[in-house]
């Protein structure tokens, strides 16, 4: 595997307010704070000396309790170099600007994190939830909601004629 | 409403080329497409908010019904993860054996797509020749499994139990025959007139889009881009064996077509290498803490029964922080994502499915094609619902 | 002495009911990984044909029997019963599956907990998902069903826009 503590190195050096936190078993990430973040992973995509040109993955982790809430987490990868890294991020129910400009491949995964745990992304083209119907109340990944939902025990009832 | 000169179709979910239940709205200026939504969501299950309530085990058997055509690839990918939390050394048996199953999980896959494909595309022969072979796979796979879709037999720390007995031969035996039989459909198909106008030029997507929309996989690789993760970042010993990335140039339909038929035939090299190269040795890590004991040993030892019970029913508990492990499964680089709070339980689970981010390819590719060609994109791409909605 | 027990009435109810449960039309309709093992069916190796039931049609206008062959979600479920409710009389639904037979292991907020709380089940089909036979196994189950069935189950002939009962 590259050895993305250099690039993280060089990605520090190139915004302020950059932590750098090695985090076993997994790999170092930078710690980058919420206002900055569209910055910095403008820097990662189109800095010659980074280049992390795939958005790999993106996700939210709840960390119920703790303020701000909700940890985003991006992870990036060059095809040409084959170097990843993590770059992560925290806000709260206030959401976060949206990087679907930056990666087209952000757009779904906003819109999965919109959904799931009720995080908006500002600037959006299409903000709608994505795999739960619209009319559905709750975001099922924040630790609150229970696993089995509302209504769990009743009869589930298709009416056709109301629809 | 507005007047609009543009007519709007609804495809799906209820049709026979979305490959499950995946419903795309269609804006068309009489045949040309000017835009298009995929609707997805319809087998949402809740994998990921079920995995954060349920012991790491119990978490396994979820990771098949992900991608339900590659079971040991899902589970191979969960377990490299789980086992990056733990820090367990897995054995070289177990590894080889690891990349054989999911070579062999592979190879079932991708002849899945290429019958299915062919069907959608009107080309029926291929599905029934497809589908022979698939089942001489599933066969082999099954001996080792016991279930010939999820099959649960790669484990935290190595795998269920050893191979049995014929397993070897039988493998062998399927790889030998595959090759006559993939050359077989490409005298159906390679250079048929009618499949090469279907295909060629259809719906494609350059380097460029595919990177920024995060296209993994075959998909990926047709586009001409070299990424594979077996090659990028090496797991489970996939550096000791010789094997070609096949690439695609123009990143066509008929492009990923070419890539898969290649991808099959490296595949069969990498699992007669495995064949010829696998180690003796054991198959589970040295790790009591969390790997259970023999099955032999639970009948006749008493601490292992203990040991067996405490795993089974209670589970183990990880040391705290959080570990990234992906794959290159038949669809795509499948990661996995895991927080481990210190619990029995994961307290986060995410699973980055190749088929999600190669569907939000979609709207791009079929922008300005026909209607026709949508069910080949969406064919092409090889989408598995259950992985794409969790 | 009720209609059901009149020698000709039987006679032509056992016709109808050799005619209907050997001909059989499935709707294409999987929804998860079951479909797979449902296509498996009708390809070569297990071969549905045998039993009368391989046209699958994608119309459900064409077809009379409605193989739920996977997990139904709660956005899914309006969709499943459209399907249904389109599909002519006389009609069967085999729920294929653990997940169409009782959610199986997804107790979740968002899995319909059984086809059977939306559209009327006839034959019920465990595993997980099951394997090809035990397809074929369900359908002979069926056929079976079909074969008892008399005038009072279901009527000869069902008028469009009728409601069935």
């Amino acid at each position: 595997m590259s050895d993305n503590g250099e690039y993280l190195k060089i990605l520090s050096g190139k915004e302020a307010g950059i932590k750098i936190v090695p985090a076993p078993p997994g790999e170092p990430c930078a710690v980058v704070g919420r206002d900055s973040i569209r910055q910095v992973l403008d820097h990662c995509r189109y800095d010659r000396d980074l280049g992390f040109n795939m958005l790999v993955d993106m996700f939210a982790v709840d960390y119920m309790g703790e303020e701000p809430r909700y940890e985003i987490v991006y992870i990036l990868r060059s095809t040409k170099t084959n170097a990843r890294i993590a770059v992560k991020t925290r806000t709260g129910e206030e959401g976060i600007e949206t990087i679907s400009d930056i990666w087209p491949a952000a757009n779904f995964l906003e819109r999965e994190i919109y959904d799931m745990f009720g995080v908006p992304f500002a600037n959006h083209p299409d903000l709608r939830r994505i795999y739960n119907p619209d009319d559905f109340e709750g975001h099922p990944l924040r630790k609150e909601f229970p696993l089995e939902g509302k209504d769990f025990d009743k009869p589930f009832v298709v009416d056709l004629e109301n629809e | 409403m507005a007047e609009s000169k543009y007519m709007t179709i609804n495809m799906g979910p209820q049709h026979p080329a979305t490959h499950g239940v995946l419903r795309v709205v269609l804006e068309l200026d009489g045949e040309t497409i000017i835009s298009s939504t995929p609707d997805i969501g319809y087998l949402h299950r809740g994998i990921e908010k079920i995995f954060e309530n349920r012991t790491y085990w119990q978490g396994e058997p979820l990771t098949d019904r992900l991608d339900y055509t590659s079971g040991h690839s899902n589970n191979l990918a969960y377990c490299l993860a789980v086992e990056k939390l733990i820090g367990v050394e897995i054995p070289k048996r177990a590894q080889y054996i690891r990349v054989m199953l999911s070579e062999l999980q592979r190879i079932a896959a991708h002849l899945l797509w290429v019958s299915t494909h062919a069907l959608d595309m009107g080309a029926m022969t291929v599905l029934f020749y497809g589908f022979r072979e698939r089942e001489s796979c599933l066969k082999v796979l099954e001996t080792v499994a016991g279930a010939r879709l999820m099959p649960d037999y790669i484990r935290f720390g190595g795998l269920r139990e050893e191979l049995p007995e014929d397993f070897l031969k039988e493998a062998r035996a399927f790889i030998e025959e595959l090759p006559g039989r993939i050359d077989e459909y490409e005298t159906l198909l390679t250079e048929n007139v009618i499949w090469k106008g279907r295909l060629k030029g259809v719906c494609p997507l350059s380097p460029e889009d595919a990177i920024g929309f995060g296209v993994t996989g075959p998909m990926l690789r047709a586009s001409g881009v070299n990424y594979d993760v077996r090659k990028a970042y090496p797991y489970s010993s996939y550096e000791d064996f010789d094997f070609e990335i096949p690439l695609g140039t123009v990143g066509d339909v008929y492009d990923r077509y070419l890539v898969r038929l290649q991808e099959m035939r490296q595949s069969i090299r990498i699992v007669a290498q495995t064949i010829e190269k696998l180690p003796e040795g054991p198959i589970k890590a040295d790790a009591p803490a969390y790997v259970p004991p023999e099955k032999e040993d639970v009948a006749h030892d008493m601490a292992a029964l203990i040991r067996h019970f405490k795993l089974m029913t209670d589970g183990f508990r990880p040391p705290k922080g959080e570990a990234y492990a992906s794959i290159e499964s038949s669809k795509g680089e499948l990661g996995f994502f895991i927080v481990s709070d210190g619990t029995d339980k994961p307290y986060r689970v995410r699973i980055r499915p190749p088929s999600f981010l190669n569907l939000g390819s979609i709207s791009k590719m079929i922008e300005g094609s026909l209607v026709a060609d949508v069910v080949a994109a969406i064919g092409s791409a090889d989408i598995v619902l259950g992985e794409i909605d969790k | 002495m009720g209609i059901e027990n009149n020698a000709l009435i039987s006679g032509v109810d056992w016709l109808i009911n050799w005619g209907r449960k050997n001909s059989l039309f499935p709707v294409t309709f999987g929804l998860a990984c079951c479909a797979l093992e449902m296509m498996v069916a009708s390809c070569a190796e297990y071969d549905i044909a045998r039993f009368g039931a391989e046209v699958f049609r994608p119309s459900p206008r064409q077809s009379d029997l409605m193989i739920v062959a996977g997990t139904l979600t709660k956005k899914m479920a309006p969709v499943v019963r459209r399907i249904y409710e389109q599909m002519p009389n006389p009609k069967w639904v085999i729920a294929y599956g653990a997940c169409a037979s009782s959610g199986g292991i997804f107790r979740s907020y968002s899995v319909v907990q059984g086809v059977d709380q939306i559209i009327p089940v006839d034959v019920y089909i465990p595993g997980c998902p099951p394997r090809p036979e035990a397809l074929l196994k369900g359908i002979m189950e069926l056929q079976k069903k079909i074969q008892k069935e008399t005038i009072k189950d279901r009527p000869l002939i069902t008028l469009p826009g009728k409601k069935s009962a």
